[in-house]
């Protein structure tokens, strides 16, 4: 037996405006968890893609256990024993558990028909050989994300695969889902399989794997033990510079207050009180973190300050002006800019290119527009520069925003939301999936924004983030907001009690959520006997 | 009154109006089962119908017009293929396009080789079954039920075996399965080493033949003659049969008998009643719009639908 189970020579991939990858070596031995780690756009997919035959390598070998393969596509590699778990599920939702673990290997009887008693039957087997809980029968359509997950990894061990990719497996899992993935790697390893995880969370190349190879920009930058290296290492690695971890900010005196808000109360459509006597204050060069658990209304903070959602009293005041209930164009007039929570959501057109993006809610002003017309000149000079000063790479500007990895569509953004000079800036979960790299640039842009004055709302479900970053920190909860500390005496145990409602002494009984409509309606019933 | 319109005569006349629309709405089916839209069923029922009629009246044999009619649908099945999925063009536009292709080519050959647009069939297929009794030879009940089941031209036992074979391949077969999950998501079928082109192609072209099939029993077995435009709108009617089926041939199949059941009554009701016939003619139309307007949200196309595969680009 070779030395190594899967050996990739000398790799290269070329795609029209990008070298993805270029000479690249990775070998991977027998039974080990082999983490694949690099920003996005390193090309860390792209390798395990040609492994799997959905690319051809331009340059380069591939040796399975010694001996030289041709992987032209995906069912060569699945003959070849290699399995590959997308990031994006490739799972067919009205169909079962069993239909797609069968789907393109079908068990047959009589020649003509799918045998779906022995592929359920072959399912569980399966699923109790390496501990895991499925029901064949139910539809991928009405089960969790993280069940899904266990049924691409029991296709791919239906296919009878000894190597499994896993690509970014954690992405869309929540904490106990990932803990369990774990667990779950640890007991296939157990059984001498080989995982390929790929990555850009260095705490978990850290938890999970036995050793680490680090991509950047195409290239490989090492291979290493995970016991002999740390975090920082690897982030500097695939940065390819030093990179801070923690974010290190100067001291500044906040100036005068930017923007008030005074006693906003927002109801929902049942009249129901999503924020309760909201009162919070900006000042020029300051930010102001919001810290709290997802739906305790941040959002609808966010809608609010940017016109987005109208309030139901209450004031907003941006200097002396009052700004409350004002179109969200009339807001951005104001230089108000806002990075909004869900970019493909709310930030970007993805249909549309860089330069169109990068001019949105500016498309009518002057200098982008000219008379009925737009100023195709100013709008690519616009692009070009702001391409350059970003870092926005492909750095080209009639790229569609789809095709860019998400950490560019975020500098989009912020590159758009920059522009213009704002007084106040929202940023609303501003690094949500973004690797380490893009996730220093956000923060370095915040603190220089805050280094010219400006007055920042920070959003972030990363409570690191909003230390780092914070000059005072509101913890928000159930729609209020709880208590507005001072970022450098903050105490991280009581912080997390806050969040949570717990060790408050002004917590008022409202229910937890508005969604499900029967605590609301319990809720009304209460307020009713009152 | 009502008896004179509700018998087994209304009956076995509402079956053989549906039989093309069943045709057509599976080939429907089976062509977005895929992931492929294909409005050209309606010019590809047209041409067919026509050629149906040429082939029998050169050979003398409805046999060889059927099978010529089939083979003309396979090859309009060909074309929409080569065009929506190696060139991912529209589907919708080429399905136009192969709507009014059907309508000038199936004149401009009529005139060419007939001289004129309507043309009689020649020769037409046996009637398979029983004999109906002359009254007095047995009781009412069997004689409707030789009527309705047991009296037919060999296509429509032929079109009831395709629905149920049709059932079959799709939701218990391999082929089935892997046409499913390319018409919901292509991307994963892909992963798994199913070939996505190939199976749409396969999908398309049967799609065709089955709207040749529906296009020679409405020309040869239905009117006995093909005149211009005769298919008059009823690919349209067979694609809101399979929404209305929900996409599934049993669906489909009940869809259609009940337009067919509309179109008798249309039919029926014109010796009955002074209404313009004009108006009495929308009945099956109007039972189309009311029934869709029913089935909407309730009705989930496959995902895929419409959607041309493209391998995704990192």
């Amino acid at each position: 037996m070779a030395e190594y189970l899967l050996e990739m020579k000398n790799i290269s991939k070329h795609f029209p405006l990008v070298k993805a990858n270029d000479r690249v070596n990775f070998s991977v031995k027998k039974g080990e968890i082999h983490a694949l780690v690099g920003e996005n756009g390193a090309g860390k997919s792209t390798l395990m893609s040609i492994l799997y035959g959905l690319y051809q390598a331009d340059e380069g070998e591939i040796f399975i256990d010694g001996k030289k393969v041709n992987i032209t596509n995906p069912n060569k590699a699945i003959e070849l024993n290699i399995g590959m778990v997308h990031q994006h599920f490739m799972l067919v939702p009205p169909l079962t558990i069993a239909e797609n673990v069968i789907l393109g290997r079908e068990p047959r009887k009589n020649y003509f028909f799918v045998d779906k008693q022995k592929a359920a039957q072959e399912i569980k087997d399966l699923s109790e050989k390496f501990n895991f809980k499925i029901n064949p029968w139910v539809k991928i359509e009405d089960v969790s994300v993280g069940i899904q997950q266990r049924v691409e990894i029991i296709k791919v061990l239906y296919r009878g695969a000894e190597i499994l990719i896993l690509d970014e497996p954690t992405a869309v899992l929540t904490p106990q889902e990932v803990d369990e993935l774990f667990r779950m790697l640890e007991s296939l390893k157990e059984q001498g399989k080989t995982i390929i995880f790929i990555t850009h969370k260095l705490n978990e190349v850290m938890a999970v794997s036995d050793q680490v190879t680090v991509m950047r920009n195409g290239k490989v930058v090492g291979t290493m033990k995970t016991a002999d290296t740390n975090t920082s290492e690897i982030a500097n690695m695939m940065v390819g510079r030093e990179v801070l971890l923690e974010t290190k900010k100067e001291e500044q005196k906040a100036g005068k207050v930017v923007l008030k808000l005074e006693n906003i109360n927002i109801l929902n459509q049942h009249k129901f009180p999503i924020l309760k006597d909201i009162n919070l204050t900006i000042k020029e060069g300051e930010i102001l973190g919001i810290a709290g658990v997802e739906g305790n209304g941040q959002t609808e903070l966010v809608e609010a300050i940017t016109g987005l959602r109208p309030v139901s009293s209450g004031k907003i005041f941006l200097y002396e002006k009052d700004t409350t209930n004002l179109k969200p164009r009339k807001i951005r007039e104001l230089s108000v800019a806002h990075i909004p929570e869900d970019r493909r959501k709310r930030g970007i057109i993805s249909e549309y290119s860089v330069a169109e993006n990068l001019i949105l809610g500016f498309h009518y002003r002057s200098p982008f527009t000219r008379g009925l017309s737009l100023n195709f000149p100013a709008i690519n000079q616009h692009a070009r520069q702001l391409i350059s000063d970003y870092d926005i790479r492909p750095p080209d500007k009639d790229n569609l925003l789809k095709s860019l990895s998400g950490g560019n569509q975020q500098k989009v953004i912020v590159a758009r939301e920059f522009y213009g000079e704002p007084i106040l800036l929202v940023a609303s979960q501003p690094t949500r999936g973004l690797d380490v790299g893009s996730i220093e640039f956000v923060h370095r842009q915040l603190l220089q924004a805050r280094g010219k004055g400006k007055a920042i709302l920070l959003v972030s479900a990363e409570l690191d983030e909003i230390l780092s970053l914070s000059d005072k920190i509101a913890v928000i909860y159930e729609g209020q907001i709880i208590e507005v500390i001072n970022a450098e005496k903050v105490d991280i145990k009581r912080l997390g009690l806050l969040m949570t409602g717990a060790g408050t002494s002004q917590r008022k009984e409202i229910p937890k959520k508005d969604i499900e409509g029967k605590t609301e309606e319990r809720y009304l019933k209460n307020e009713a006997k009152k | 009154m009502i008896e004179s319109i509700f018998n087994a005569d209304f009956l076995a006349s509402a079956i053989r109006i549906a039989i093309p629309l069943m045709l057509a709405g599976l080939g429907g089916v089976f062509s977005e089962r895929s992931g492929v839209i294909n409005i050209g069923l309606e010019g590809m029922m047209l041409t067919s119908a026509f050629i149906a009629i040429a082939a029998t009246n050169f050979s003398n044999n409805p046999w060889i017009g059927i099978i010529c009619a089939l083979m003309v649908g396979i090859l309009l099945g060909l074309i929409h293929a080569i065009v929506t999925v190696t060139f991912k063009a529209n589907q919708i536009v080429s399905g136009v396009a192969i709507n009014l292709f059907a309508s000038g080519i199936t004149v401009f050959l009529s005139w060419l080789w007939f001289q004129e647009t309507q043309i009689m069939a020649v020769e037409r297929l046996p009637i398979w079954g029983f004999a109906i009794p002359q009254s007095g030879e047995a009781s009412s009940l069997i004689r409707s039920l030789i009527v309705i089941f047991a009296h037919h031209s060999p296509m429509v036992y032929l079109a009831f075996i395709i629905i149920i074979l049709s059932h079959i391949i799709i939701f218990k077969t391999p082929f089935g399965l892997r046409l499913r999950s390319v018409g919901e998501y292509p991307q994963a079928a892909d992963t798994l080493g199913v070939n996505v082109i190939n199976m749409r192609y396969i999908a398309v072209m049967i799609s065709g033949a089955l709207a040749g099939l529906a296009g020679s029993f409405l020309s040869l077995e239905q009117a006995h003659f093909f005149v211009k435009e005769m298919s008059g709108g009823r690919g349209f009617i067979a694609l809101a049969a399979m929404i209305f089926g929900k996409w599934t041939p049993f669906g489909t199949a009940g869809a259609a008998l009940l337009f067919g059941i509309g179109e008798a009554l249309a039919i029926r009701l014109q010796g009955i009643f002074t209404i313009p016939v004009q108006f009495i003619n929308m009945v099956p139309y109007l039972l189309a719009i009311f029934v869709l307007v029913g089935a909407i949200g309730r009705a989930s196309a496959p995902r895929a639908d419409g959607i041309p595969y493209e391998k995704e680009i990192i």
